[in-house]
């Protein structure tokens, strides 16, 4: 059977092209980013007043976790040497989160804590007392020398142990805490609720001047 | 009188066929047109990767700072140099820098001013110090070490 072909008008219909190329021009619009700015947020400490001197800090050795990195990239961590920076981050998070010697406030802060966390708390007198500025801080000391690759890196691993803290008290992954932009109420909330308590205490020291 | 009335009844359909030409061409036209502004490189960049990234919301509020090994090595040397805007700067020049980056912004924003330090995996330690103790002469506090995200095993 030959098939019956009736020709109606040879011209396609074009009066939906514009729509097509709006939506394309739409589309191209919308998802057109400009590559986004990333990194990792550092806050400076304020000025120092020449005729002031820094307030000095009394802090036990034992709340202080230090870092050292030398000239040659090589690490001294509480000291202790080392060459990589395996197993870093788990060494801050169980330093922050000891608990040697908490007082009220932080004892109510311990016992808020989700238990996969509070396994973490040694309550070693050893090792820091309480998280926070004055019981719990991360010191990294570098000299002029060591290369900017590998102050990041410890950098980095220190706030991973942070961020890991502050996910895993909301019930996120640190991915998704990080991911958190405040653009919403509920964001902001999870995120001072992450991290309420353990303010990220990283201390970074003027470098060494020798060796460089 | 009948000669003036005399109209032709013209086809009420406007034809459609040259419209997606026309928006083809704006299509093109802003394709053409819009350069995203990039800066002149002279120093040279190798981002460092990183893990624990964060990204910024307010691009407005962002300036870099360039810092890597001149290319042209035979005119500025070999030794890491500092690229602000589009000219190598000098330390002592971040502090008055910082202050005109400052004042492109409006009153309410200005302490909330966010540096992006662009730095090649290579530098040392010592320029990135120096930086840092310039910006916080310059009370620009927040800091950023742009790094690309690392890809994890």
């Amino acid at each position: 059977m030959a098939k019956k072909k009736i020709r109606t008008s040879q011209e396609v219909n074009a009066g939906s092209m514009a729509d097509i190329a709006f939506l394309l021009l739409i589309f191209f619009l919308v998802t057109t980013t400009i590559a986004s700015d990333k990194g990792i947020l550092n806050i400076l400490p304020p000025k120092q007043d020449p005729d002031q001197p820094p307030p000095e800090v009394e802090l036990n050795e034992r709340n202080i976790f230090n870092i050292l990195i030398n000239a040659n990239d090589q690490l001294l961590i509480e000291g202790e040497f080392r060459t990589t920076t395996e197993g870093l981050s788990n060494e801050i998070k169980s330093f922050i989160l000891n608990f040697g010697n908490p007082d009220e406030d932080n004892l109510a802060l311990y016992n808020g804590l989700p238990a996969s966390l509070r396994a973490l708390a040694l309550r070693s007198p050893e090792s820091s007392d309480y998280p926070g500025a004055g019981g719990a801080v991360v010191s990294i000391k570098t000299n002029r020398g060591t290369s900017y690759e590998i102050y990041l890196e410890v950098l980095d691993l220190v706030k991973k142990a942070y961020f890991e803290i502050y996910g895993e008290r909301v019930g996120l992954t640190a991915e998704e805490y990080r991911a958190l932009t405040g653009n919403t109420a509920a964001e902001v909330e999870l995120q001072n609720r992450g991290k309420e308590g353990i303010p990220m205490a990283i201390s970074i020291a003027e470098p060494d001047k020798t060796g460089s | 009188m009948g000669k003036f009335n005399k109209k032709t009844k013209a086809d009420t359909n406007i034809p459609t066929s040259a419209l997606p030409d026309i928006i083809f061409m704006l299509l093109f036209f802003f394709m053409v047109t819009t350069v995203l502004r990039e800066q002149d490189l002279l120093v040279e960049q190798k981002i460092p990767q990183a893990t624990q990234l964060q990204k910024l919301q307010k691009k407005s509020l962002i300036s870099y700072l360039f810092l890597g090994k001149p290319k042209n090595t035979a005119l500025y040397g070999v030794e890491p140099r500092i690229q602000a805007n589009d000219v190598l700067i000098n330390t002592n020049d971040i502090l008055q820098w910082v202050n005109q980056e400052k004042d492109a912004l409006s009153e309410a924003e200005r302490d909330q001013i966010t540096i992006s330090l662009k730095a090649d995996r290579d530098v040392k330690m010592g320029p990135v110090s120096d930086i840092q103790f310039e910006l916080r002469e310059a009370d620009a506090r927040k800091l950023m070490y742009a790094t690309v995200g690392k890809v994890q095993d």
